[in-house]
Order: structure tokens, then sequence, then C-alpha cells
């Protein structure tokens, strides 16, 4: 443990910048990581370095104050529950990533006495705490946790939602179930060998209690299919549940009768097996993210309070939904605009960028509307709001009608298509063999008729998507591609169409694009930020995020020469900030990217090279998409980068600039109407139109715990150029469900030409059933493997 | 080979048994966090504390 290198964080194992930030002999990148360590040290919680090596996250950025938490009803929402002595309340901590944090907050206690327990679970990154809110509030709470590194995540949707998982409700299910098929199969084992005729009275108790075993199964674990059934009768639809409710009730009635008429062992095997085996298929298809929200919308992106100032001008924090007209409001630097609001005092400088997709800050004038969504970059402002939340220009795109329809719109799944002619098919069928055979005897036609029904059961149709479906998302998931679903594999097969948004989806927008070529001492980085923030320049702002110094420098003289840069002085020196004919007298050179130069008093310093960086591999990935789709650029942005992208699309028609966030989702409604079926990449707010009218609308981020809109599928950054991988697998998924589904028609006819015959044993059924489970299940979960290792997505 | 009722009678209740602790589990919520509770079995009590300190000055 002692031996680290010397310019490494001790606290998060980031590279410590210049200035050396030294205590008990270890570094620290920034303040927030030595506090970080000071409170730890003085709490006795030095194991949190020993468990691992540098456990913490970086510290570098400002710390919110969650005044709003002293708002009653935003705490109420929030708490669990609360009594005169203690509350307990459920927090999301997304900075959980390791086993040091566990352990850290399971001891805050030792930090702060009024907090009683606290539990981590780890992989939905919540902690759950008890505490006596005589002792510490819950902002206090927030605040500890925030000064640990631990900041709390909590939006407005989360205060709303409760989150309950379905999930739950399958398991007990699924045990009864699996209870019922095992002691069904025990006792059903001597009738298959066959039992004597001086040992029957065995044989009815046997059968007496297997049909007590199929109760519980048909009227508690398979309750769902008769209601999702009579749903989808009602609806005029057939879907795969009507066939399956029909089987189990056939089932159910045949042993029924076969008990009372002494006619047989009755297929208590069979039911029961089969409601375990399709609860079991319906588990594997549930995959729940608990850290990815796919439902999201502006309420998550917004603030849950904001200050509003009275007429002495004090600040009170008030919950977002309670901001009314002609409120004054104050933001700080890096904060939303919350509402739509006009600018009365400050400096404001606004980064739109997630709102228009315009990736330059826009300045703004007192006077001028501000529309909400937008982030401050420069100062505090003060606001006055003319529209409440719900009316502003960017909730006003949610009340679009795209955000209220229903799934019907997309892709029917191909289990939805087939199972209602396999509905018709099998009642057809099995209503004639009844009518063929009842001339002879009602008895063998009534035997024929539930014993097609028994068996063509499409108990491995209904399988087979489920499990195939669960292996793709699982592997899927494992290349950071997270799927709201398992329908959306197969809407992903079936796309023509891809639209791709430009900043932060094919283009990444941050500091890491801005080099600085030649030799920078960190003085004359603090002079060079502080002349370059005067500027509004979009190249400005990015050596600006890039240099992020905190000395406040007082430069004179400054001044912008449209096109060329900027001069200023700063005691005595001359600086020159700008283009190489500016700055050296020199002719400028062809080049590829923008360049800005520097110099000061006269001695030429060197350059930033300032790339808009594309995302890597996009050159391959375009190449392989464009063989197979019509791809599509749109962006909200200007078209400063067009020699840059479209050597990527196929013509230069299919790059669209400028465009707001309605003309995206008209954009992709046009498309549709002349059936495309489009597939939307997007990141921000301004794409959440386009996204959500789009058959599926996939949301690109870089950190899986920052916001991203409500859409179909999330992809991590990182994996954007496994796109035609994912997308080829998605088509396999799709045809190894049809095989599947040929495989299970195999066994379906075999099954029914006994039973057409009337034939049909209890012991052919129990024999067929299970078999075809277990051989689609085998041949989907190998195939999907196969095609994964194929398609690259598997080591 | 009547003590087969007796038989089938025992294994249906201790199989009960076993279902019935199953919901007793799932209902307190023993299977909502399956990853966390491994982790933490791990984790040291507080008076390793001055242990651990005396093998870092072992160190050359």
């Amino acid at each position: 443990m002692a031996v680290l290198s010397k310019e490494i964080c001790f606290h998060c194992g980031d590279d410590c910048s210049s200035k050396l930030l030294i205590k008990d002999d270890r570094n620290f990148c920034c303040n927030g990581c030595l506090n970080v360590y000071s409170i730890l040290s003085v709490g006795n919680l030095q194991n949190y370095y020993k468990l691992n090596q540098h456990p913490g996250a970086t510290q570098n950025k400002n710390p919110q104050e969650f005044d709003y938490l002293n708002i009653p009803e935003i705490a109420a929402k929030l708490v669990n529950y609360q009594d005169a002595e203690k509350t307990v309340v459920t927090l999301y901590l997304p900075g959980i990533h390791c086993s040091s944090c566990i352990w850290l907050l399971e001891h805050l206690n030792t930090l702060n006495s009024g907090i009683i327990e606290s539990r981590v679970d780890f992989l939905k990154k919540q902690v759950y705490l008890q505490f006596h809110h005589q002792h510490i509030s819950l902002q206090k709470v927030a605040q500890l946790l925030t000064s640990i590194g631990y900041e709390p995540l909590i939006s407005l949707q989360d205060v709303v939602n409760d989150g309950f998982s379905k999930k739950d409700q399958l398991i007990p299910k699924i045990a009864v179930a699996g209870f019922c098929f095992g002691n069904v199969m025990i006792l059903s084992f001597p009738a298959y060998f066959g039992i004597s005729d001086s040992e029957k009275h065995f044989g009815e108790f046997f059968s007496i209690i297997n049909l007590l075993f199929c109760i519980p199964v048909v009227f508690y674990s398979g309750l769902d299919y008769f209601k999702r059934a009579y749903i989808s009768l009602k609806q005029g639809v057939l879907n795969i549940d009507f066939p399956l409710a029909l089987g189990v009730a056939v089932l159910f009635l045949r042993s029924l009768g076969d008990y009372a008429f002494g006619a047989g062992e009755g297929f208590a095997d069979t039911l029961t097996g089969l409601v375990f085996f399709l609860l079991i298929g319906k588990f594997v298809q549930q995959k729940t993210y608990h850290h990815l929200s796919f439902e999201r919308d502006y309420r998550s992106f917004f603030p849950v309070a904001v200050d509003v100032m009275d007429e002495n001008g004090a600040t009170k924090p008030l919950a977002l939904e309670k901001i009314k007209e002609g409120d004054r409001i104050s933001v700080k630097n890096q904060e939303i605009i919350p509402a739509d609001a006009i600018l009365l005092n400050g400096n404001a400088l606004i980064d739109f960028s997630f709102v228009t997709g315009e990736s330059k800050p826009v300045q703004k004038v007192l006077g001028e509307i501000i529309y909400a969504g937008g982030r401050q970059m420069a100062g505090s402002l003060e606001l006055e709001v003319i529209k409440p939340v719900s009316q502003s220009y960017l909730t006003g795109l949610w009340n679009n009608e795209s955000f209220q329809k229903l799934s019907d719109t997309k892709t029917k799944t191909f289990v939805t298509k087939v199972s209602h002619y396999f509905s018709i098919i099998l009642l057809s069928l099995a209503t004639l063999s009844f009518l063929f055979w009842l001339p002879w005897s009602w008895q063998i036609g009534l035997n024929a008729f539930t014993a097609i029904l028994i068996i063509a059961c499409p108990c491995a149709l209904a399988l087979s998507t489920p499990f195939t479906m669960g292996a793709a998302l699982s592997i899927l998931d494992k290349n950071k591609f997270y799927l709201k679903n398992t329908d959306v594999v197969e809407q992903l097969a079936a796309i023509d169409t891809i639209v791709f948004d430009k900043t932060g989806t094919v283009t990444l927008a941050d500091s890491n694009s801005v080099a600085f070529i030649g030799n920078l001492r960190p003085a004359d980085a603090d002079l060079i930020y502080n002349v370059c923030k005067n500027s509004s320049h979009p190249l400005s702002r990015r050596i600006c995020s890039y240099l992020h110094s905190s000395v406040n420098l007082e430069v004179d003289g400054f001044e912008e020469i449209v096109g060329k840069g900027m001069q200023a002085n700063y005691q005595n020196n001359e600086i020159l900030i700008g283009s190489a004919e500016f700055v050296m007298r020199s002719t400028p050179e062809k080049r590829n990217s923008p360049q800005v130069h520097i110099s000061i008093n006269q001695q030429y310093l060197g350059y930033f090279k300032i790339n808009q960086k594309l995302r890597p591999q996009l050159g391959e990935l375009m190449f392989s998409l464009n063989k197979n789709y019509q791809t599509f650029l749109i962006s909200g942005d200007g078209n400063q980068d067009n020699s840059l992208l479209e050597r990527y699309f196929k013509s230069n028609l299919h790059l669209l600039y400028q465009q707001s966030p309605q003309d995206k989702l008209d954009f992709i409604a046009k498309q549709q109407r002349n059936d495309a079926k489009v597939l939307m990449i997007g990141d921000g707010l301004n794409d959440a139109g386009a996204l959500q009218q789009s058959n599926i609308g996939i949301a690109v981020t870089d950190n899986i715990n920052n916001f991203t809109p409500g859409s179909d599928a999330i992809l991590d950054g990182s994996s954007f150029h496994l796109l035609p991988n994912f997308l080829k697998f998605a088509k396999a998924t799709v045809n190894i469900i049809h095989l599947s589904f040929c495989i299970a028609v195999c066994y379906n006819i075999i099954g029914i030409s006994f039973a057409i015959q009337g034939k049909l044993s209890p012991l052919i059924a129990a024999i067929l059933m299970p078999l075809s489970t277990v051989s689609i299940i085998l041949f989907t979960s190998i195939s999907t493997h196969v095609q994964a290792k194929k398609h690259r997505l598997l080591p | 080979m009547n003590i087969i009722y007796f038989l089938i009678a025992c294994s249906v209740t201790l199989a009960l048994c076993f279902l019935a602790a199953f919901f007793w589990a799932h209902n307190s919520g023993q299977n909502k966090d399956l990853y966390t509770p491994a982790v933490r079995i791990l984790f040291d009590d507080e008076l390793v504390e001055e242990k651990v300190e005396e093998d870092v000055a072992d160190l050359p």
C-alpha cells in the first residue's frame, strides 16, 4: 500500500496537476479529494483506502448545496418512512463503484452519530439510510454524502417514481409452479411404468393428489395467461397467450374429466411442466437495468428546486413545479435555466447544446428571453419567469403527439403475427377432427379435440422468443448496449434507415479535443485563460474549458478583431491570441482543424489544435452501414463541419443542418410515411422527439449515469463503433427465432398426428412437451452464442 | 404397501416446508440484492486498525 507513484492522486487515482496538494505524504489531485481524505482520516475510516487502491471518484467539481431538501414537500416525497424519532430514506448514489464504497457508506455512523444504519445495494447504486432527524437533517445527510464523494442524484422523476419491479411477483409464481411440477413428476412415474390391477387404488390416489397440485398452478401461477388472453380477445387479437391459455384450460379440464370418469391418469404432469417452463421463459426475458431509465423526460433533466428571490433580494428554494409567472429566480454558474425567463441581471452565456444541438454557447443581453434547458456558463444570473415550467418551449415538445402514442405503431413482433394464424389453424384442425369422429363416437371425437389442443399448445413457440432474446439481451448488455426490452431486438433487425444526430453522437464535444502544441507554462496558461474568458468565440470557450484555471487576473486593453483573434495587456505584457496570420504575420497553411496561436511579448509560444473530434472508427462504421442502410445526419448545429462529415454519407443531401427539435421529428415522420423503418441515434433533449417518433431510438451517452432522453435503448459511447455488429446480430437473432419456430412446428406435426387419431396418451404428451422445450432452449441459447461470436460480440 | 400413503404425506409436508421457507426468504427481501451481502461479509471488523499500521511500519 505504501508504494505509490508520485503523480497519482491517493484518493481517486487521477494524475495530479502541477499544484501539489500533499497531506500525510500523499498526493491529491484537487482540494475535493484532499477534503474527502481529511474527513475520512479524522473519522478513522482509513480502511477505505486499504480495501482498494484509489477507491475514490474525482472531486474536481462544484458540490451542490441541497437547500431544497429543507422544503417539507420535497423531502416528504423522498422519505420512505418517518416517525417522531427517525427517518428512513433511500438515495441513489451514482458514485458507488467498488467494495470500498460499500464499506465506507456502511460506516457512515462513525462520521455522524445521528445516522443509525446505512445499507448499500451495490447493483442499484442505492443506499438505504436510517437517521435521527433531531440530530441530522436530510440536507445534512446529503451534504455529508457529498463531502465524502458520493453526491446523491435527486431528480424530479425519481422523486415521483416509486420503481416497483414486476419481477418480484413472478418469482413466487415460478416457485409454486416448480414445486408442484416436481411433486407431480414423482407421483406420475408409477403410471409411466404401468400400475398392476391389484394396485389400482394407488393410481387413483396419485391422480387425485396430482389434481390437487394442478389447482395452484392453474389458478395462481398461470392466472396471468388467462387474463392476457381475455384482454387480447376483447381487442379482437389472437396473440400467443390465447392458445397457451386454451392449452392450460383444456389440460386441466381433461385431467378432471379423466379422473371423474376413470378414463386415465390425466395430464397433470404436462400441465404443471408447461406452466413452469413458460414462467421460466418469462423470467429469462425480463431484464431490468436498475441503474438505467428508458422513460426519462425533461423532469429528470431539470433541478428539483430553484432559488427564488423576494423583494429584499433574499433567496429561498422553491419546488420546480411551484414556480409561477413573474417569479424572480437566481441561477448560478453551471446551473440549468428551469423555465422560459427574461434576463434581468448578470452576464448570460448560455450553452443550449442539449436543447438545440448547437454547440456554441449563446450570449444573451439584458431583457432578452432565455428558453428553459440552457446551461449558464458564466457567473450568476437573475431572471424573471415568463412561463411556468410545464408550458415552456422545451417541455412543450413533450406535449407533442408522438409522446402520447402507444407502441402500436412499432413493428409487430414475429410471435404476434404467427400466433394469430397459429390459433386459427389450431382451432379449425381441432374442430374438423371432432366433426370427423362424431358420426362414430363422440367420446373419440372429444378425445381428439382436446388432444389436439393439448399437444399443439405452442409451448416451444412461446419459449423460443424469450430464450433467444434473453440470451441476445445479455450479450448486448456485455457490449454496453442496453435495450429497454426484448421486442427491441426484432425491431432492430427490421431497420432500413439510420439517422444520426451530430453533436455528442457522431462527434465528441468535450475538452479532450483540444491540444496545445508547444510548451505551455502554468503561469501562461492562467494568463491565456483570463484573456480567452472575455471572448464568446466558440474556440475561446473551448480553450477556457480546456485550461480550467481558477486564478483571476486583471487583464486590460482587451480587443477582439473579428475573424483574426484578440489582443490584451497584462502588466505590460502584450498577449496575442488568434490565427497564424494574426499572431506570427505569416501566410496561413492549409490545415484540417482550427488552430489558435499564442504569443506573449512577441515571443511565439505555440498553438492550440482544436479538433472537432469524431468518434473513433467512424469511417469503418459508416462504410459498413452505407452498404445496407440509408444513412442521414441531422443536426441542430450550423454546417461548419460539413467538409469533415460529408465523405461519410452517400450524398450531400443526406446531411441536414440547423434543424429544430420539431424539424427532426418531422423528418423522421416523413421517412416513415415512405415506409422506412427508422433508427434514430441521438443524445440530447433536442433529439427526444425524434427518438420517440422513430421505430427505434437509441440514446448515446459517454457516462451511463448521465441524463439520457427517453429511448428504446441506451448505448455507451465506447461501443458506438460496434453498431453494425449489433444490427447484424439482431438479424441473426431473428433468424434463430424463425428456425426454432420450424423445429417447434415439427414437434407439433408429430404430436398432432397422434392426437388426430384420438390416440394421444398422457405418456406421449409428457415426453413430447419437455423434449420439445428442452431442445428449443438448447438450440436457441447455443446458436445465439455462436452468432454472437461470429459478429465479434463475444470473445 | 399402504405405508406409501404415509410416506407421500411426509414428503409433501416436507416439500411444503421448503416452499414456505422460500416464500419467507423472498418476502423478507433476501432476493432483492444478491450482490452486496457477498462483499459485505469479507469486511474485517474495526479492531484490525492498529495491526495494519504495524504492517505498514514494517515496510523498509
